[in-house]
């Protein structure tokens, strides 16, 4: 079974998160061709139109380009990927601080527990 | 416009004196996969029989592919009832020979890989399959035709989790693109996930039908739990 979707968000907006994270990880790299829409479709288990819907998507964000007969492609842009990357990190950073808040920790003490685990991540490694 | 492979217009039927479907119309565009949604008893497999042409509604109109149901449309249209009409004293491999002469667009070797897939003896007899195994056959018997519209009644009608998985599965990766699926279910958490629009019916009516990502952005849940907000007992 494939990763399990949840049901109360799009779908498709689910898919283009996965697929991102796809590219961003390399796991698609720069220019490399992505499986056809029944392949993508049949290795997350979703419907065809579904995932026809979430590459348009991706191919709006310009992460992916279509060549005609070809099939579709990773974007060349690096630079376009890496803005995609910041911009998730900063979700990552600024969803973190908010939950902190909320356990009544301030921003400071956030950043300082940042580093406290970054360091004992460290020695663990 | 999106060409639709069936069309229905102000369909009503009634059993004696019991209205089970009221001036119904929707119609099923090429190359999507539709959810039948409703509770037990609203008119989903009465609305079913009446597109697989084995009953006729009372008035209005339902046209498959131009043409009004009955042999030619029954030739388009693959049908998984909710209960099993197999001779439970064949055995797989005469049950596939049996469906390659009744079906012209039946894919024979297809039909034989899946069952190859999934383990199945063919020397089997249908009697001595478990239930969840006779829904599995039955299903690889409906999508091994090349038809333009499937239509799934209760295709998960008590199955596992791990069963699930292989009929959905197995239902998305053998339609064909530019037909059509109907899929009839009241486990909708189990299915949403696949459907392309959904059609609810509540007492013999439409309710509601829409495109299954929009129902869940306009409402902020699941098709499921929207569903049993808006239609609890």
């Amino acid at each position: 079974m494939a990763k399990a979707f949840s049901n109360d968000r799009p779908i498709y907006l689910q898919l283009v998160e996965e697929i991102e994270q796809a590219i961003l990880t390399g796991q698609y790299g720069p220019n490399q061709k992505l499986p056809s829409v029944r392949e993508f479709a049949a290795i997350y288990q979703v419907n065809p139109n579904t995932m026809q819907k979430a590459l348009q998507e991706l191919e709006k964000k310009k992460l992916i380009y279509t060549e005609r007969t070809n099939g579709k492609f990773v974007s060349e842009n690096c630079s376009l990927i890496e803005d995609v990357r910041q911009k998730q990190a900063h979700q990552i950073v600024a969803q973190c601080i908010k939950d902190l808040n909320a356990l009544g920790l301030s921003a400071k003490d956030a950043i300082e527990l940042l580093k406290k685990e970054n360091e004992n991540g460290e020695i663990d490694r | 416009m999106v060409k639709s492979i069936v069309e229905i217009k102000n369909v009503s039927k009634s059993y004696g004196k019991k209205q089970v479907l009221k001036n119904v119309s929707f119609s099923i565009p090429s190359g999507k996969i539709i959810g039948l949604i409703g509770k037990n008893g609203m008119g989903k497999t009465t609305l079913i029989k009446l597109i697989s042409g084995l009953l006729r509604p009372d008035q209005g109109q339902i046209r498959i592919e131009q043409e009004n149901p009955g042999p030619v449309s029954k030739a388009l249209v693959s049908y998984l009832p909710e209960r099993t009409y197999l001779d439970r004293s064949m055995r797989v491999d005469e049950v596939l020979r049996y469906f390659r002469d009744f079906y012209k667009d039946f894919d024979f070797s297809k039909a034989n890989r899946l069952i190859c897939d999934l383990g199945l003896d063919l020397n089997m007899k249908i009697g001595s399959m478990s239930k969840g195994m006779q829904e599995k056959f039955q299903l690889i018997l409906v999508m091994s035709r090349k038809a333009k519209l499937y239509i799934l009644d209760e295709p998960l009608g008590g199955v596992d989790p791990a069963t699930r998985d292989y009929i959905l599965d197995t239902i998305l990766s053998n339609f064909d693109e530019g037909s059509s699926i109907l899929i009839s279910t009241h486990m909708i958490a189990d299915i949403e996930r696949i459907l392309d629009e959904v059609v609810i019916l509540e007492e013999g009516e439409v309710k509601l039908i829409e495109e299954a990502d929009e129902l869940r952005t306009g409402n902020n849940c699941s098709i499921d739990e929207y569903f049993r907000r808006t239609y609890a007992w």
